[in-house]
Formats: structure tokens, sequence, C-alpha cells
């Protein structure tokens, strides 16, 4: 296709930052940015005429002239601190504005066999251990802002786990963005790789200032060797009138376990995309979510199990509570393969609807090329009990609290599920509040 | 305490009260018995103010106050509790936090400081002790996946902790086997003095045995056919309503 304004723009940015891009210099990946980038031209800014993107407009995503990110903007401890503070003192690594900032990470000693830095570092130093991994999971070739953001990564995570390596303390990733005027693009690239039987806890977190209009547009691939066992905990509390678009891709060896969370809380419009690949058998991964949105907020997650190979078995949970006119949009693909025999997978999408203009698009689709499976899914769309209601009135509990009450037991179920305490609490607090009408504990 | 005057409620479009006058003072314990389909839940769930319930006509006063004018939760702080037949399941919400926020609701409506945990915790497992009620009960979501028993318990056990003026227990003792019967009743007991009033609904007398009321009245279709003391409720027991109905059948005729 033609390229619009809108792709123009962003093509822009590539050829004025390219030279200037991590890794530069190196063949293979100037070869796959430029790959990338012609796709991107390709494809194009989705429309809703793609099935994918039918009830997602990205019209006033496009129209928005986002400049390419220039780098960080300093900023004290003390503006990150009240998100810190809930993972503990673990490794943490911070980006703002698309950059890597040392002074604000701290990793620390880690245990035998764990190398965490940016990627972007690890590009320069050793990129022998990135090319065999980058970009063999995220699509480039098929999603635009998958190419637009393997043409354009600035930086991000990358993480490497040796076999048998263990990193018990959750590993905090955190993205800030400032929210600076012209608005700028941030196009983040996280890579984890995770050799047999090692095991992480790793949180990507997303935040940006209360107003800031800016557009994050990041991508994780995670490559779960045999026996591993990785949890990855995605919060995104992005300013109010940011746009957030984000895959989580992950391809799973035989008997590797991966458990998702994932709480979306802000933006203006958010898309998120998961797209598990379970390639061995045994091979397991549990997706946790929970998306709130109100006023006009536009929330959409797409997620993709692929049941490759025998006896792999998935689990997923997610719910949402729609409030104003806020739009939700789940469409949950299980694809099972026709040699993945005794493949178990389970599916839940739970919608919440607290005013009457909310409205969400829920989708379930379940392809089954094999005989001996076990697939159920179920959906739900609905409004607080009156019974329920009513029950708690007649105990002296007014009709707001009841309702709030109410909702946060809804939303309990998966903030309970988080496995770290004092993050489990705080997002706890985050609800509650959200619930009476505040901009949830920032 | 709670006088209601010539009550008639419409549910659905039907009349199922069909004019009641009833007055309870403080210190008495009534029990309203009467046949399926009389009206006796229908009452009940006037007198919390069940969203439905449409009031032709009549009225109730509760402590001076028009009854039908206050909010659920107004007339719960105010001091009227109904023991449900059955009690809603809430899923999420633990029965300990429930329990908590509700005597915290209670509380902050007579000026009270709100209790804490701790202070809650010991307050609960003492009652909890009366009335033989497993302890594991607090941690559960609320009445989710209790037996049919354990659900009527945890009614009596919010009804102690709330300490009202006025309790109505709807078939409290349906379900309940004779121990559970005996416990409940003597828990109900403990709320007999001169400020509280009870009123027991039941289609059978058989807690009335343990839980002696001063009064009783037999509801039919929506009136109150006849009131008596507690000997009334043991001829109930020997032949039934159908001699009441008939009574009634003739009188209207």
């Amino acid at each position: 296709m033609t390229a619009g304004p809108a792709e123009s723009a962003f093509l822009e940015h590539f050829a004025a930052l390219e030279a200037g891009l991590p890794g530069h210099g190196l063949p293979w990946l100037e070869d796959l940015r430029r790959e990338a980038s012609a796709s991107f031209r390709e494809l194009g800014i989705p429309t809703t005429r793609l099935e994918d993107w039918r009830f997602t407009p990205l019209t006033t995503l496009a129209k928005t002239p986002f400049q390419p990110a220039q780098g960080a903007r300093e900023i004290s401890p003390a503006a990150i601190e009240s998100h810190t503070r809930v993972i503990g003192s673990a490794p943490r690594v911070v980006f703002v504005n698309g950059a890597y900032v040392p002074a604000l990470s701290s990793v620390g000693e880690l245990p035998p066999g764990v190398c965490i830095s940016s990627l972007a570092s690890a590009l320069a130093r050793e990129p022998e251990r990135i090319e065999p991994h980058l970009s063999r999971c995220a699509d480039h070739k098929t999603r635009a802002f998958t190419a637009l953001n393997t043409a354009l990564a600035s930086d991000g995570l990358f993480l490497e786990l040796a076999p048998g390596a263990v990193l018990a303390e959750p590993l905090h990733v955190l993205f800030v963005q400032t929210g600076e005027d012209p608005p700028i693009a941030a196009h983040l690239r996280n890579l984890v790789v995770a050799g047999p039987g090692s095991r992480a806890l790793l949180v990507e977190h997303y935040i940006g200032s209360a107003q800031g209009v800016y557009l994050t547009n990041a991508v994780t691939e995670i490559i779960a060797g045999r026996d591993s066992r990785l949890e990855h905990i995605k919060l995104q509390q992005e300013s109010e009138n940011a746009y957030h678009i984000a895959g989580l891709s992950a391809r799973q060896e035989a008997g590797s376990q991966i458990t998702s969370h994932s709480l979306s809380l802000g933006g203006r419009l958010m898309r998120f995309d998961i797209q598990i690949m379970l390639g061995g058998e045994h091979a397991h991964c549990t997706l946790n979510g929970l998306y709130l949105a109100r006023s006009t907020q536009h929330v959409d997650h797409h997620t993709t199990i692929d049941h490759a190979m025998p006896h792999t078995t998935s689990r997923e949970l997610y719910k949402g509570i729609l409030d104003g006119s806020a739009k939700g949009v789940f469409h949950g693909r299980i694809h099972v393969r026709p040699d993945a025999q005794k493949t178990n997978a389970h599916q839940s999408n739970r919608n919440l609807l607290l005013s009457e203009s909310a409205a969400i698009n829920s989708k379930p689709q379940l392809e089954i090329y094999a005989d001996d499976v076990r697939c159920t899914h179920g959906a739900a769309i609905g409004r607080l009990d009156e019974d329920a209601l009513f029950y708690l009135r007649t105990r002296g509990i007014d009709l707001e609290a009841a309702r709030s009450l109410l909702t946060f037991a809804f939303a309990s179920d998966v903030t309970g599920l988080l496995p770290i305490e004092p993050l489990r609490e705080s997002m706890e607090s985050f609800v509650r509040d959200w619930l009476s009408g505040g901009q949830g504990t920032r | 305490m709670l006088e209601i005057r010539n009550l008639h409620v419409v549910v659905e479009g039907k009349e199922i009260l069909r004019g009641i006058d009833l007055s309870i003072g403080p210190g008495e314990v009534h029990a309203l018995m009467g046949p399926n389909g009389s009206g006796k839940s229908t009452l009940s769930n006037v007198l919390v103010g069940r969203p439905g319930y449409e009031v032709t006509q009549g009225e109730v006063r509760y402590r001076g106050r028009d009854l039908l004018e206050m909010k659920p939760e107004e007339r719960a702080r105010e001091g009227v509790f109904l023991a449900f037949q059955y009690p809603v399941e809430i899923p999420g919400v633990s029965n300990a936090y429930f329990l908590r926020a509700s005597l915290n609701a209670m509380r902050k409506h007579r000026g009270e400081e709100e209790i804490d945990a701790v202070d809650f915790l010991g307050l609960i497992k003492e009652k909890m002790k009366l009335l033989d009620i497993d302890m594991s009960l607090l941690n559960r979501s609320l009445n989710e996946g209790f037996s049919g028993g354990e659900k009527k318990r945890n009614e009596i056990l919010q009804m102690l902790l709330l300490d009202p003026m006025l309790a109505v227990l709807d078939e409290t003792d349906s379900g309940l086997d004779i121990d559970a019967l005996r416990i409940v009743a003597n828990g109900v007991g403990t709320l007999r003095s001169e400020r509280h009033a009870v009123l027991v609904i039941t289609h059978y007398q058989r807690l009335l045995n343990y839980l002696v009321p001063d009064f009783t009245h037999v509801l039919i279709e929506g009136r109150i056919a006849r009131s008596g003391d507690r000997a009334l409720a043991q001829e109930l027991e020997q032949r039934g309503y159908g001699w009441l109905e008939a009574e009634q059948a003739q009188g209207s005729a």
C-alpha cells in the first residue's frame, strides 16, 4: 500500500535515526531493521477494516504528530519512588522516554548465571547472545506495530538466564514517559532468554505523567527453555492521554511454565497482544488479566495460545470493569494443532459494566484440529447482582459502598493472584481508589 | 416499637398482603405463622425495604418514624434486622471483611469509632463460639459454598453482632437439625430483653418450643386471621391451618 502521512512520519523517523540506533553496524540487525521498516511501509497503521482491529479505531493515534524520543530526560528517584517501593529492593532497570537510565537503575549482585542489562548495551557488548533470539517470536512481517518496533526499537531489557539459573527476587523493569510536547513515540524492546530449568519473576511496568500525550509501542519476547518457570507481570499505568500498544510473544519448550499477569489500568487507548506458542510437550501457560476503563478509555486485549504439541495446557482468566463511555475488546484465540492431542485449555472472560454507555466486545475463538482434547471457554458480560447489593444494604452498608465492595470483589479474583505481596496490596488499593472515582494511587 | 396498620402490598401486579395490622412492643417476642404463600416472606421483605414490593395502602411506623420512607441501609442502622430465609452468596467478599464493614457502618451511624481488626476478631470469635460456628467460615467468601445450616447460623451471627432493636427471623428454622435449632434459639434468646423485640416467621412450631413467643399470629391469604398467645401455635401444630383458612373463606364470602 502507499504510505499515508502517519506511516510516512514514522518512516522518516527511521531514516533519520537509523544510523544512531543500537546495534548499528551489525549487518544482521541492519537487515532486520530494514526488513521490518519495509513491512511497516507495506502494512501501514491498522484500520478497522482488518478483523483484528475491527473494534479499535486508531484514527486519532494516526493523526497525532509523534516525534522520535530524543533520549532520557532527567528525573529524580523520588519521582518514581511510589512505583519502585511496591516491588521492593529487588534489581531494577529504568528507562525514561525510551532510553536506559543507569542512575535510576540498580542491578546489584546477581545470582550465578543471571545476566540483566539494557538491550542496547548487550548489543554493543555481546551481540552474538542476542542474534539467535531477536525477532524470532514476535512477528514483524504481519504485525504493523511489531514491525515499527523492530525497525525503531531504542532500548529495553535483556534478561538471560543460564541453564538452572534462579532469579528469586522480582526484576522490576520500569518504563517512564514524561509526556513531552510535542508528543513522543517510544519503541521499547525486551528480550528474555530463559535457559533450561531456570526461573525468574519479571515486572514490566509502564507509567507516565498524568496528562501527557505520547505513544508507547512495546514488544517483549520470551524464549522459555525446557522446564523453565517464568512469571511475568505487566502493569500498564500510562497517562490518561497516552496510547499504549504492546505485544508479548513467547515460545515455550517442553515442560516450561509461563504465568502472565496483565493489569491494564491507564491510557487513553491501549492494545495488548499476547501470543504464546506451546512448542514442547507438557508446556503450560496461565494468563491472568484485569482491565479497568472509564470515561472514554479504550482497552483491547487479543490473546492467542497456540497448542502445537501434545499434552500442553493453558488457563486463561481475563476480567474487565468498564464505566462511563469506556469501550473494551477481548479476543481470546486458542489454536490446537492436529498433533496436539491431550491438550487441555480453559479460557474465561468476565466483564462488569458499571454504566449504560460502557461497552465490551468479547469473543472467544477456538480452533481445534486435534480430536482428543479438552477445551472450554466462557464469556460473561453483566452488571452488579441486585440481590447482593440489597443484602449488603440490609446490613447497614450504603449503596455506594456496597457497589464498590462488590466491584472490588470482582477484581480481586485477578489481583489476588499477584505473587508479590506489597504489589498486590498496592494494586488492591489502586482498584479501591479507582472505584471511588479517584485516579488510583499513582 | 413497630406499628403496622392496614398494610397492603402488591408484588408483580398481585396483591399479596391485604390489610395487615400488627403491633410489636419492646421486650416482646411475636411469632408469625401461616401456610406457604400466605404472605409471611412478603411482610419480612417489606419491612427491610426490598425493591419491587409496592405498598398500596397503609403504613408502618417504627419507633415513631415512617419506616417505609427509609432506605434499606437506614433501617438497618436504626436497628431493623432481617435474618433471611435464603441468604445471598457473595463471592470475593470475605465473611470477616463483610461483618466488620457492617458493624462499622452501624458504629459510624451511632457516632462511635470504627472497631479495629484485632478487637473485631476477639468479638466475633466469642459470638461464633456461642453459635458453634466453625472459625474457618470467617475467611471464606460470604455464604459461598456454606451449607444451609451454616448460612442460617451466619445470619444469626450477624444479628448478635449488630444487636438490632427489632429482629425479624424469616424461616430461620427451616433446614436446621434439632441441635442447630437449639443453638440458634439460644442465640436469639440472648436478644430477649426489655429493649429488643423479635418477630419469628415460621411455618412450624418447633422453633417455638425453644423460643417461646409472647404472641402468635396466623397469616392467611394476606390477612392476620387470628392472634393469640403461645397456645395458638400449639393448636396450629395439632390442627394445621385448614380450619382457619375455612373460617376466613367463610368470613369473606
